[in-house]
């Protein structure tokens, strides 16, 4: 890949997606775009780009979705899904006692593992939830993602890598070499595409959001202002988990940490920074036009 | 230095485990069968099994009903290892004392994965972008 070319498609991307990749990130682009160039039938990511820079639409939008997926596995890094079972959801059985309804968002739901272990654990919570009404909406940029997440049909590596035996056995069916969720955990998930960049304020108000590891490659207004955003789409005694890697800190002060909790943060009440608000709400809305 | 005791008829099997195993520092010991598994198992428990099913003269299922029943045969972690990929031998497993489950073909992060499962191995600070 010539570095034009890696200039070009960092450029769209970021015009596209609001993905920012930083200047060493060729081995993903051909790691995610050799295939698709295979696929469109051209030799190589060069002839990718003068496909693109001849307008075409389509090969543009392939282009976006095979560089916006990530790789998600099932109870990724743990920790979150103990704080799930552990602090959020027993704080919330209670916060909610009245209403006996909660609402979950993963704003990055991809193929559909994070979802699919969120509706896992609450099926394990049994009999405290009886009588309880929990929405899971997962989200993501990319449809064909959100086809794999709803069928809910995924191969034996996949199963394998941080989903427990037990919860295999309980909760899929076998199918050939392939295994699927049941109906029942299926029918937990509600499923929208969506685009961060744009107004996500129809989904309603969120008492939990899952976002992580997508924050991750955006630029920092495009972070804040998406941490706003989501500040406004949830309730005040909401909680908020970020990937692993990630923080508000030294970002924004809508959201503060749990100082014990790692990627745990909850609404702290602020108000978005006026002036960041007023000169970024343009660049995202032209951002998000395509 | 946690142990681990590699039980699989093919040697091949055996080499790779080993090899991804002992990238996890775990010190490795080998049967070929159930019979020499058990043996091994005799003389030093080890922390965790990785564990074939079908093989001659003893297979993975028998060795594991036997190694439940030996003083301290509790504690290992017996994570089966196998071409058997159906939802009835896994079932079997588990009702037999098996604590997890790889189908194989298995690679370095599945392995990993499932010791982590059964807490031998610690999980990473951090997980990769």
């Amino acid at each position: 890949m010539t570095p034009p070319d890696y200039e070009y498609l960092r450029k769209l991307l970021k015009d596209h997606s609001g993905l920012d990749l930083s200047a060493d990130k060729q081995y993903l682009i051909e790691s995610r775009l050799l295939p698709l160039s295979r696929k469109c039938g051209v030799p190589g990511i060069g002839e990718l780009v003068q496909k693109m820079k001849a307008g075409s639409s389509s090969i543009i939008a392939q282009v976006v979705e095979a560089m916006t997926t990530n790789e998600t596995f099932f109870f990724r890094d743990k920790i979150p899904f103990e704080h799930f079972r552990d602090a959020i959801m027993p704080e919330m059985l209670k916060a909610r006692a009245a209403r006996k309804s909660i609402r979950i968002w993963c704003a990055a739901g991809s193929t559909g593992q994070e979802p699919y272990s969120l509706a896992m654990s609450l099926k394990e919570m049994g009999a405290a939830l009886a009588g309880w009404r929990v929405e899971i909406i997962a989200t993501d940029l990319s449809t064909e993602v959100l086809e794999k997440s709803k069928s809910g049909i995924y191969s034996q590596f996949e199963v394998q890598r941080g989903l427990p035996i037990q919860l295999l056995v309980k909760y899929f069916k076998q199918n050939g070499e392939l295994w699927q969720i049941n109906p029942e955990l299926r029918a937990m998930v509600q499923h929208r595409q969506l685009n961060l960049l744009h107004d996500f304020s129809q989904l309603g108000v969120f008492d939990i959001v899952f976002c992580r590891n997508v924050l991750i490659y955006f630029d920092q207004d495009t972070k804040i202002n998406i941490f706003g955003r989501l500040a406004k789409a949830m309730e005040g005694d909401g909680f908020l988990v970020l990937g692993a890697a990630e923080t508000v800190v030294g970002l924004t002060d809508v959201f503060k940490p749990f100082p014990d909790k790692r990627g745990l943060y909850r609404p702290s009440g602020a108000r978005a920074a006026a002036t960041q608000a007023a000169t970024l709400m343009p660049k995202i809305a032209a951002m998000a036009g395509r | 230095m946690k142990t681990c005791l590699v039980v699989d008829d093919s040697s091949i099997v055996r080499k790779i485990a080993r090899r991804i195993l002992e990238e996890m520092d775990f010190q490795i010991t080998e049967a070929e069968d159930g019979e020499q598994a058990l043996e091994a198992c005799k003389g030093a428990m080890p922390d965790a099994v990785l564990l074939d099913w079908n093989m001659p003269v003893m297979d993975g299922y028998e060795f594991l009903g036997k190694l439940r029943q030996l003083p301290g045969g509790d504690v290992p972690k017996v994570v089966f290892c196998t071409t058997e990929n159906g939802m009835d031998h896994i079932s079997r497993a588990l009702q037999g004392g098996a604590n997890e489950y790889i189908m194989k073909p298995f690679d370095k992060d599945i392995v990993t994965a499932k010791f982590q499962e059964v807490g031998l191995v610690a999980l990473p600070e951090q997980s990769s972008i």
